[in-house]
């Protein structure tokens, strides 16, 4: 295996930042886990130059997925323009080469914090998850001993539990994001922390979505054109939150909205979450 | 006359011995019929929570069959494999610990308790699950408007009747209670037994109840078995068993009963 190098002003690095061991090592583990649909694949995860919990599962997937015809867009909340965002974007810039864009349709992979971009992916893009908790099951089971029994045998009861227990006492199922699926009719998962408004976008999706958890060491993927069921009753379908105003900026009614205080007087406008689909409502040409 | 109920559980020399040496089943055989309910007494260390547990499937034994019926043909509950056996065993046995705080979730409410082992066999109708519970809080005497309240702010007596409940609430073929009124007061287990007994000859499901207390075997129990040292030393139709006791042990047992 011949070592593949990456060269910026500041010195010489393996390409991607990981050697090429480790990131056949990660290939490994995303092959199993698109194999079986919403299983978590355990991964040698690495130390990488930021902490856990600020995305290092999706960089460690995203390093490993890599080629150097890649065009890369990195968003944290939806928006490109975030500290986070920007800092991963810069980073394998930097480390890969590779190009970078803003613009959903572009990208070829797509790295994300808690959101799913409005524009509809295809089947040439891949979108990797910043995963803080693999384990839809960890709520209610600390033992993991348990919680990988519980999905050997597709014991799934008490996850229901929790829905039953919303309902109980407020009347709907209060999980507003991470709401859990179940992947093709068979393993429970989580969708990592996007609003319940992104989970339909997981149905039947034509890209393909990894999962990646640093800390938790798992991987877990949805394969394109996989079936994606949110967990529901019979009697209380599972729903997707409605705005009741529309984007401030560029009037779209369908894409999900972020509350901006405007003053201390209490104003308030909303506006998307995702900002490359805003700017594109807009008509305005974004960066590239 | 009317035929024979059918055989639910046969257990055919059943063994468990613990660290190689220390033997907590020899060859235990017994059969239970539908609607029949086995008392188990003995004194502690005689091998009845071990036998209960190799029924439930939480132990393995290590030699013999532990035989259940299931809706066409019997079931051998240690030869199918963990997949199948965590499937079965859930809507097929119920397990009622002596302790009510084993059996349930302290921190979900009383009908989330009764409705999780619904759910967990598939049960995905709000409404019905929730009609369910209120029907078997109302059978094990608890008052409907308790239905959201988490049963860690209720008495042990009314933890245990919600046990019941959550047990009984999917319709399991065979019960097994391991002490279920340890720990009680005397009119809270007088209750108890009065509702557990009702229930059983009203559902016709087959019960193991193991207990130390003659009092509860007495009541409860169409037949008793008498276990020391893991073995079965005496067994027969309760009565008779206890008015006619003819090992020395269970002479010993039944006269230790204080004589109110």
């Amino acid at each position: 295996m011949g070592i593949d190098l990456a060269f910026d002003d500041h010195g010489v690095y393996s390409f991607a930042y990981l050697d090429e061991m480790t990131k056949r090592m990660i290939r490994r583990a995303i092959l199993k886990a698109v194999a079986v649909p919403g299983y978590q694949v355990p991964f040698g995860s690495r130390e990488m130059p930021l902490p856990p919990g600020w995305g290092t599962g999706g960089l460690q997937v995203t390093a490993s997925l890599l080629g150097r015809e890649d065009m890369l867009k990195v968003i944290d909340q939806g928006a490109d323009d975030t500290t986070n965002a920007i800092s991963i974007r810069r980073f394998f810039a930097r480390v890969a080469g590779v190009a970078t864009t803003e613009r959903t349709g572009e990208a070829t992979v797509i790295q994300t914090r808690h959101r799913i971009p409005e524009r509809a992916l295809t089947e040439d893009q891949i979108i990797v998850f910043q995963q803080p908790q693999p384990e839809p099951l960890r709520r209610f089971i600390p033992h993991e001993v348990v919680a990988r029994k519980l999905h050997a045998f597709a014991q799934y009861g008490v996850m229901y539990v929790r829905l039953y227990e919303d309902i109980s006492r407020l009347g709907h199922v209060a999980m507003s994001s991470d709401y859990p699926v179940i992947v093709n009719g068979r393993y429970l998962a989580s969708p990592s922390p996007i609003p319940k408004f992104d989970n339909p976008k997981l149905h039947r999706s034509r890209a393909l979505a990894l999962f990646g958890a640093g800390r938790e060491r798992r991987i877990h993927a949805i394969p394109p054109f996989t079936d994606v069921k949110s967990l529901d009753f019979v009697d209380h379908p599972f729903t997707v939150q409605h705005f009741e105003s529309c984007c401030s900026l560029c009037g779209a009614q369908d894409s999900y909205l972020d509350e901006i205080l405007l003053d201390d007087g209490g104003r308030r406008a909303f506006v998307c979450s995702d900002t490359a689909y805003c700017a594109e409502q807009r008509g305005e040409r974004t960066k590239s | 006359m009317k035929a024979r109920a059918r055989e639910i559980l046969r257990v055919e020399r059943l063994s468990k011995t613990f660290g190689g040496r220390v033997p907590a089943c020899s060859a235990v055989s017994f059969s239970l019929r539908q609607g029949e309910v086995l008392g188990i007494v003995g004194e502690s260390g005689s091998g009845k929570s071990t036998l209960l547990r190799c029924l439930a499937g939480r132990i393995q034994p290590d030699e013999g069959k532990v035989l259940i019926a299931s809706d066409d043909h019997i079931i051998d509950l240690w030869t199918m494999d963990e997949a199948s056996r965590e499937q079965f065993l859930p809507t097929t046995v119920s397990l009622i610990h002596q302790n009510p705080r084993d059996g349930l979730r302290l921190d979900i409410s009383a009908g989330g308790n009764i409705a999780e082992p619904l759910m967990a066999a598939g049960g995905r109708h709000y409404g019905s699950l929730r009609t369910t519970a209120l029907e078997w809080l109302q059978k094990v005497d608890i008052e409907k408007r308790r239905i959201d309240d988490l049963p860690e702010i209720f008495s042990g007596g009314m933890q245990q009747r919600l046990q019941i409940a959550r047990g009984l609430a999917t319709h399991p073929r065979l019960v097994l209670m391991d002490e279920p009124t340890g720990g009680l007061d005397v009119s809270v287990q007088a209750k108890l037994l009065d509702l557990l007994r009702s229930l059983v000859r009203e559902l016709g499901i087959a019960v193991v109840v193991v207990t130390h207390d003659i009092g509860v075997a007495r009541l409860l129990a169409d037949r008793l078995m008498v276990m020391q040292r893991g073995r079965v030393i005496e067994e027969g139709l309760t009565d008779q068993v206890l008015d006619d006791p003819h090992h020395a042990y269970t002479q010993l047992l039944v006269s230790s009963v204080l004589q109110g």
